[in-house]
């Protein structure tokens, strides 16, 4: 029998920070002593310390700086350049694009720069990756490409020194300086810095390199991980093996806010390869030595539980939503005329609008590895915050956070939240029960019923037009769930496990009235793009309608929930852009240009034009006039958003036909123009927005989190359904705009996924005469809506 | 406990283990292979996908007693980093791919599929993938880089 692991004093370093020290002729053992090694010696002296703290049961200590040099780039004497970053690749290609962005920055091939992200022991804490910020976070004035520009800065002025040569005398290409007109002057970097830390701070002032002189940014990169994706090589969470490694099951509660009442310890003993059951408060898991054995002993043990807290109707579930009190009220903004002007307006339209909870739905069920022995834990974890998550574990697991080292490694794609912290605490639950390492995976059902929810949302639009047909006023009130979050580091109990172990959840805290809007902040996009956005005296929106009121009334939620790509954005800017659509038809008017009539925003009215004009768009009022009510009827929608108010600009055509016999709507064409300013790899940009496009679809056609009185019925890929690879792919056209302007970059992966739903909304309703105002649209919803509907 | 032999992607082994343990874990976690992956354990994804005696198999819920015998060809078998299989190939030349957890599943039922319909439509190959699911839904390029390898495993 053949088995694949590591050796054991090797185990503490990722693959790729192993490759790394290898590349630079060091073992791991010299790293850890610090004897000899120059990356260490040179770079590393910080997080040696951080190392030894951890390996050596050290007091506390903080992550490597922000503001040094150091923290983020190390160049080794053979001039191989190491780079640290606390943002992950999660599939999303920020690894390609980070590894460019060093490559850029410090003028050397791409091939030579090994990045190495996401490990407490290593990593500066860039708290998560998620939330569309690796471009914003690393790529702009700061942290990672500061860094970048502050060493080619420093090394510039040390050749100078060494070939006494003018620093604008000087070339940097290739890892080698030299002298413009006298090309023997030359000098490497390994040359350069041989035996010494950059020991600065990240100068706010270094040069960055502008798009337009970029060789290595802005063209369309490979991922370097592809060959070992697709040959099997790869190494996921799933994948990692540590030697006397056992493996562990939970089991979960019986029904939704059941608790604990015993557990027969018998039922399992005897089982082959079992180990133990382990108990904390109402956490119970089983240990075994293999995988199989231990989904048979967590299947087999006899737990009781109380009856559950019961759930509220689904059928009603909208209904009951809106009337849940108390209430913790949000304005984003209030010019405090709204219900007058809606009495001035000539025309006053309201429409309710409805997202259900989604799910992450990860492929793969979330896995993690922990290692807890006495007072120390090590856990290789997909989560998306290393720091954030040593924290969290080191409450749950009652350790000083020093001796906890969270080692990231990918899992299956995880579109925000799914279980990745949660199945981390459980392995380390388990480790520590039994002072050995071991492994979960946790079931299907297990990841799909206890996973923190995207958000459900009832949305109420209402808004009034003057005689001409302009928007004078707009209201949005929207209610939504919330039960949990992301974990940060201080609340463990904001997942399943944390809670079961005994921790709380972050407080529901009631608020009513809200307290009026003081700094502008369209994080939600709970602000319509055409509104003025006016708070403090200042207008910051993207449109022009000057009555405004956006009011959120969370709720508490009987479901766990939390970030899913776009997290209340997409929600709200499905309610958004339909009902501007309908405002549009009110007004009868094209909905291309009764949206560019209402929008101030340049980068906004160049992207809502730039897919108009590659679409093709035929510029006439919805719907479309239409010859049949049976048969296949064909349309047209689009949808804009600035997203998060503005990090990053996106507007989607949809072309649909619907078969209004029986409701089926079938995606024939998207365009979508994208800007995000300048674009570090347009090819991965281009994967995000086509898979964004498609995964939008999905939640817009199929998506949908199910119950009955007492669980989750949600729990497979039969009870929650999602578009397979072979469905009827639309073709998918993406416009990237602004790609080369000297303007910050933003975000990319939440953008496109935003508006599919209202696009599409719009481009049935354009085919029908039908407002699906609910998502998702299933055929029988459509169907039902083409039989009420009073076409226009 | 029961011996059972298989022979994965030429290599013969003989294990003595729970007949029932589906394939799945006996791949991932006897033999040390990477390439399937448990994406739900109850055959409804993909993800573990394996070949078996020149099927497809879904390997999470398939009992290794079932294949005792029986020749097997997991992802790392079609090829390798310096010697792709034109699927793979053609997956990295069209970066079809986002995290990656279900290229397995994806390229092997490809694989088969293209191996019995080497002329199959665009709809056709299609049509054989709808029962694999990606979430990251990389679906254009993965329907593109079948497309493309078909056309390079006709020549």
């Amino acid at each position: 029998m053949k088995t694949k692991s590591h050796a054991a004093n090797e185990l503490s370093l990722t693959s790729d920070a192993l490759a790394a020290l290898r590349r630079s002729g060091f073992s791991r053992r010299s790293f850890l002593q610090g004897t000899g090694a120059l990356i260490v010696s040179f770079s590393m002296r910080g997080q040696l310390e951080t190392l030894r703290s951890q390996f050596e049961g050290g007091g506390a200590h903080d992550s490597p700086p922000a503001n040094e040099v150091d923290s983020w780039i190390a160049i080794a004497a053979d001039g191989s350049v190491t780079a640290y970053t606390g943002k992950e690749e999660l599939g999303q290609g920020i690894s390609t694009a980070q590894t460019q962005l060093v490559a850029e920055e410090l003028s050397v091939p791409f091939d030579r720069v090994t990045l190495i992200a996401c490990d407490t022991a290593m990593t500066p804490d860039q708290g998560v990756t998620s939330g569309s910020q690796s471009h914003p976070t690393n790529f702009n004035r700061s942290n990672l490409a500061q860094a970048g520009a502050t060493a080619r800065q420093a090394l510039l002025q040390l050749a100078s020194k060494r070939l006494n040569v003018p620093v604008d005398e000087l070339t940097a290409a290739d890892g080698v300086i030299r002298s413009k007109s006298d090309a023997s002057k030359k000098v490497t970097y390994g040359e350069l810095v041989a035996g010494k830390r950059f020991d600065l701070k990240v100068d706010s002032n270094a040069k960055r390199k502008s798009p337009s002189e970029w060789t290595v940014l802005g063209k369309p990169m490979p991922r370097p991980d592809m060959p070992s994706m697709v040959t099997g090589q790869f190494e996921f969470v799933h994948n990692v093996r540590v030697p006397g490694m056992l493996h562990g099951m939970v089991v979960r509660p019986a029904a939704v806010g059941a608790t604990l009442v015993s557990v027969d310890e018998s039922s399992v003993k005897g089982l082959p390869g079992f180990v133990k059951v382990v108990v904390k408060k109402n956490f119970v898991g089983v240990v075994a030595q293999k995988p199989w054995q231990a989904m048979q002993a967590a299947s087999k043990l006899k737990v009781t539980w109380t009856a559950g807290s019961g759930l509220p109707s689904h059928a009603h579930f909208y209904e009951y939503l809106r009337n849940q009190k108390p209430t913790r009220d949000t304005l984003l903004v209030n010019s405090q005329d709204v219900e007058r002007k809606l009495v001035e307006s000539a025309t006053v339209l309201k429409a309710t609008y409805y997202h259900p909870y989604q799910m992450h739905g990860s492929l793969g069920a979330s896995c993690a590895v922990a290692d807890v022995q006495g007072d120390k834990a090590t856990v290789w974890s997909p989560t998306q915050g290393v720091w954030h998550q040593r924290g969290a574990l080191a409450m749950l697991l009652g350790l000083k956070p020093a001796n906890v080292r969270v080692i990231f490694r990918r899992g299956s794609g995880c579109y925000g939240l799914n279980g990745a912290d949660t199945v981390t605490y459980d392995a380390a639950l388990l480790s520590q029960a039994v002072g050995k390492p071991v492994r979960v995976q946790l079931s299907r059902k297990d990841e799909m019923a206890w996973e923190n929810y995207g958000f459900a949302l009832v949305m109420d639009e209402r808004a009034g037009l003057d005689a001409q047909g302009n928007i004078i006023v707009w209201d949005h009130e929207a209610w939504c769930p919330v039960l949990g979050n992301r974990p940060g580091y201080s609340t463990p109990g904001n997942v399943i496990t944390g809670m079961l172990a005994g921790f709380q959840p972050q407080e529901f805290q009631a608020r009513t009235p809200a307290p009026e809007p003081t700094a502008y902040n369209n994080n939600s996009n709970g602000v319509p793009s055409y509104v003025a956005g006016q708070v403090g005296g200042a207008a910051q929106g993207t449109g022009t309608v000057k009555s405004e009121r956006s009011l959120l009334h969370n709720v508490p939620s009987s479901f766990w929930t939390g970030p899913l790509r776009s997290p209340q954005r997409l929600q709200n800017t499905f309610a958004h852009e339909c009902f501007m659509d309908e405002l549009a038809v009110h007004a009868q008017a094209d909905p291309v240009a009764f949206r560019l009539r209402h929008l101030s925003y340049s980068r906004l009215i160049d992207v809502v034009k730039a897919a108009a004009k590659a679409a093709n768009w035929e510029t006439r009022p919805s719907p479309k006039p239409r010859t049949n009510k049976a048969g296949v009827a064909s349309g047209r929608g689009i949808a804009c958003v600035a997203y998060e108010g503005g990090n990053g600009y996106a507007a989607l055509v949809a072309e649909v036909e619907v078969d209004q016999d029986t409701g089926k709507v079938m995606v024939k064409r998207i365009v979508i123009s994208n800007d995000s300013g300048p674009v570090s790899n347009p090819d991965g940009l281009k994967n995000q927005m086509e898979g964004g496009t498609l995964q939008g679809m999905s939640r817009a056609l199929m998506e949908e989190v199910t119950w009955d009185n007492q669980n989750v019925t949600s729990i497979d890929w039969r009870t929650y359904h999602s578009l397979r690879v072979g469905f009827d792919v639309p073709t998918i056209e993406t416009v990237l705009v602004n790609t080369k302007a000297d303007v910050a970059a933003t975000g990319a992966g939440e953008t496109a996924i935003t508006i599919v739903a209202a696009a599409i909304g719009n481009a049935i309703f354009d085919a029908t005469g039908a407002r699906i105002r609910q998502i998702p649209f299933t055929p029988e919803r459509v169907k039902a809506a083409l039989t009420s509907e009073v076409i226009a | 406990m029961s011996a059972i032999t298989l022979k994965v992607n030429g290599q013969t082994h003989t294990l003595d283990i729970d007949p029932t343990t589906p394939l799945l874990y006996v791949l991932n976690d006897d033999l040390g292979l990477r390439g399937p992956k448990f994406g739900c354990g109850l055959g409804q994804c993909g993800a573990c996908t394996v070949i078996v005696n020149g099927r497809t198999t879904r390997s999470c819920d398939r009992p290794v007693k079932d294949v005792d015998g029986a020749e097997i060809t997991t992802l790392e078998g079609l090829g390798t980093i310096e010697k792709p299989h034109p699927l793979q190939k053609a997956f990295i030349e069209e970066q079809a791919a986002q995290c990656g957890f279900c290229l397995n599943g994806v390229i092997l039922t490809a694989k088969v599929f293209l191996d019995r319909n080497p002329k199959a439509s665009e709809q056709e190959i299609q049509q054989a993938m709808s029962r694999i699911l990606c979430r990251c839904f990389t679906n254009t390029r993965m329907l593109r880089a079948i497309a493309r390898a078909r056309k390079e495993m006709a020549r």
